[in-house]
């Protein structure tokens, strides 16, 4: 009796393996197409508002120029003031992750994202090369566009992008990004600044302990495809 | 007459050389310093900013602007400043009583009263011209020279990001209640100078009270937090700064116009309002009950 499972358990584990490989094969059939489909901008130049709330900046929400030429140059300007870009918004650009040529993509099943069932794919460049380490996309099956991804990256940490679709959904370009970091501590020696106590440094120390940044990007235009000198990326 | 005695109390200061001393050497500080800071202001922003310095990209060269270096200027300057206006008011009545001609004014046909009046308002229109004098070198030199953009204000635990079309105000009112803190201090010297009799007392005095109530406040003791340092006018003097700290929304986005906590900087000002009536009413009545001798 035992001999006789015995002699069925390769063909059960061949079959697990064809499973898995079938099931690998069609998360990266899904990849193909969502890159295709994002492939379609070769560039693009967008306008929009930037909110940053971190929680030891006070900044005001802020014009921005985003520039994007393929495959991989992605800069957001402030061209009439100051902010504090975090560095991750390179990120954006789905294209950092969706043109790896060496990777495994894993299937991890579906999830809900803002109301939609997105097919979960995980990601694991092969390549020692790749600044990013690992990345689940959260994939609209439908429509092809990446609602959420968690990128981790080998210098700069984790960065959670949250898109949502309008008018350029038939791009893959986002009318609203979200896209959360995690932050450094934020002190400077005592005695440096000489503040003024007004009153409401009393409840930040426990307010320090969230250190989860957030920076969103409501997107108002896009030229697509018109050219971007390669200038603007310096 | 008031105007007559004021006039002769504004000659006397302004015909000592050592009044041009205070104007001389602000107008050198800030030179030192906007050059420093044009050789080598990045190393400065970088000094604020290390920490972040992995997570965002720092626009060093827009945050080193016009208003940037006037607060650095302000932030430096300030702190040394009641040392310049002591030099002054605590000369007021101490330094006639030295020179003999005490006696000489209180025999005119003015009250004693009408007398401190008119030297203190006299040093508080010195104090007023080394602020402007201060606001043109430190504010459009620095305008000049570095241009301007949005304003980044850094404290010990955050920063304050503000669009250059909503800052000139907070300049405006910042030097406004840096005239109110100087003249908490010229008032002090003078009260300073009714009890003594030769200059350099008074004023050693005020600088002293103004280092001591400044170290205090630095110290951070929670016993000096609780007791002293609400009442201290060393705490309340630093309320210029206040109006560079802005409120924001529930989104995280700054207010444009907004003051964090405006209330306090109400409270700072009436604190200090009351500081300055209190070294009067003490400066009068001791100088109205005084034998002068000399």
């Amino acid at each position: 009796m035992i001999m006789k499972k015995l002699r069925s358990l390769p063909l059960v584990l061949f079959l697990l393996f064809s499973v898995n490989t079938l099931f690998a094969q069609e998360v990266k059939t899904l990849l193909q197409q969502v890159k295709a489909k994002y492939d379609k901008v070769n560039d693009y130049t967008a306008t929009g508002k930037m909110k940053t709330n971190v929680i030891f900046i006070k900044a005001p929400v802020a014009t921005v120029k985003v520039y994007y030429k393929r495959p991989d140059k992605l800069k957001i300007k402030n061209e009439s003031g100051i902010s504090f870009i975090p560095k991750g918004s390179a990120n954006v650009n789905m294209n950092n992750v969706l043109g790896l040529s060496d990777y495994e993509a894993v299937d991890g099943g579906t999830e809900k994202i803002s109301g939609i069932t997105c097919r979960v794919v995980k990601i694991f460049p092969l390549s020692d090369e790749e600044s990013i380490t690992r990345s689940t996309l959260y994939i609209d099956e439908a429509k092809l566009l990446v609602m959420k991804s968690v990128i981790s990256t080998k210098e700069n940490g984790t960065y959670e992008l949250l898109m949502s679709y309008k008018q350029y959904a038939e791009w893959g370009l986002p009318d609203k990004v979200e896209l959360s970091f995690n932050t450094r501590d934020y002190k400077l020696p005592k005695g440096v600044t000489i503040d003024y106590d007004n009153g409401s440094g009393k409840d930040k120390p426990e307010d320090l302990k969230n250190k989860k940044g957030k920076v969103e990007i409501v997107y108002s235009s896009y030229i697509i495809n018109k050219g971007v000198p390669d200038s603007v990326f310096n | 007459m008031f105007i007559d005695l004021l006039k002769i109390e504004l000659f006397k200061i302004f015909k000592r050389p050592r009044t041009f001393i205070a104007f001389g050497a602000i107008a050198v500080i800030i030179l030192l310093v906007q050059f420093a800071l044009k050789v080598n202001g990045k190393d400065f922003v970088q000094f604020y900013t290390d920490s972040q310095a992995d997570t965002f990209d720092i626009p060093y060269e827009k945050i080193l602007n016009g208003y940037f270096v006037c607060v650095a200027v302000l932030h430096m300057i300030l702190i040394h400043v009641p040392l310049l206006v002591a030099l002054i008011a605590g000369d007021m009545i101490s330094g006639e009583a030295g020179l003999g001609t005490l006696r000489l004014i209180a025999g005119k046909p003015v009250t004693r009263t009408q007398l401190i009046l008119a030297k203190f308002t006299a040093s508080t229109i010195y104090v007023i011209l080394l602020l402007v004098w201060m606001a043109v070198f430190a504010l459009l030199g620095s305008m000049l020279i570095f241009g301007t953009e949005d304003l980044v204000v850094f404290r010990e635990t955050d920063m304050h990001i503000m669009k250059s079309g909503d800052v000139l105000w907070r300049f405006f009112a910042a030097f406004i209640f840096a005239a109110l803190a100087l003249t908490t201090i010229a008032a002090m010297a003078l009260m300073f100078s009714v009890f003594s009799e030769n200059s350099l007392g008074p004023i050693v005095a005020t600088v002293c009270v103004v280092i001591v109530f400044t170290i205090v406040q630095q110290l951070r003791v929670p016993v000096f937090e609780e007791t002293v340092n609400p009442w201290s006018f060393t705490t309340h003097m630093l309320g210029w700064k206040g109006f560079f700290y802005v409120d924001k929304n529930a989104e995280g986005a700054t207010i444009n116009g907004s003051v964090e906590n405006p209330g306090s900087l109400v409270r700072s000002g009436l604190i200090l309002a009351g500081y300055i009536i209190l070294f009067l009413l003490i400066s009068i009545r001791t100088f109205n009950k005084k034998d002068i001798l000399s």
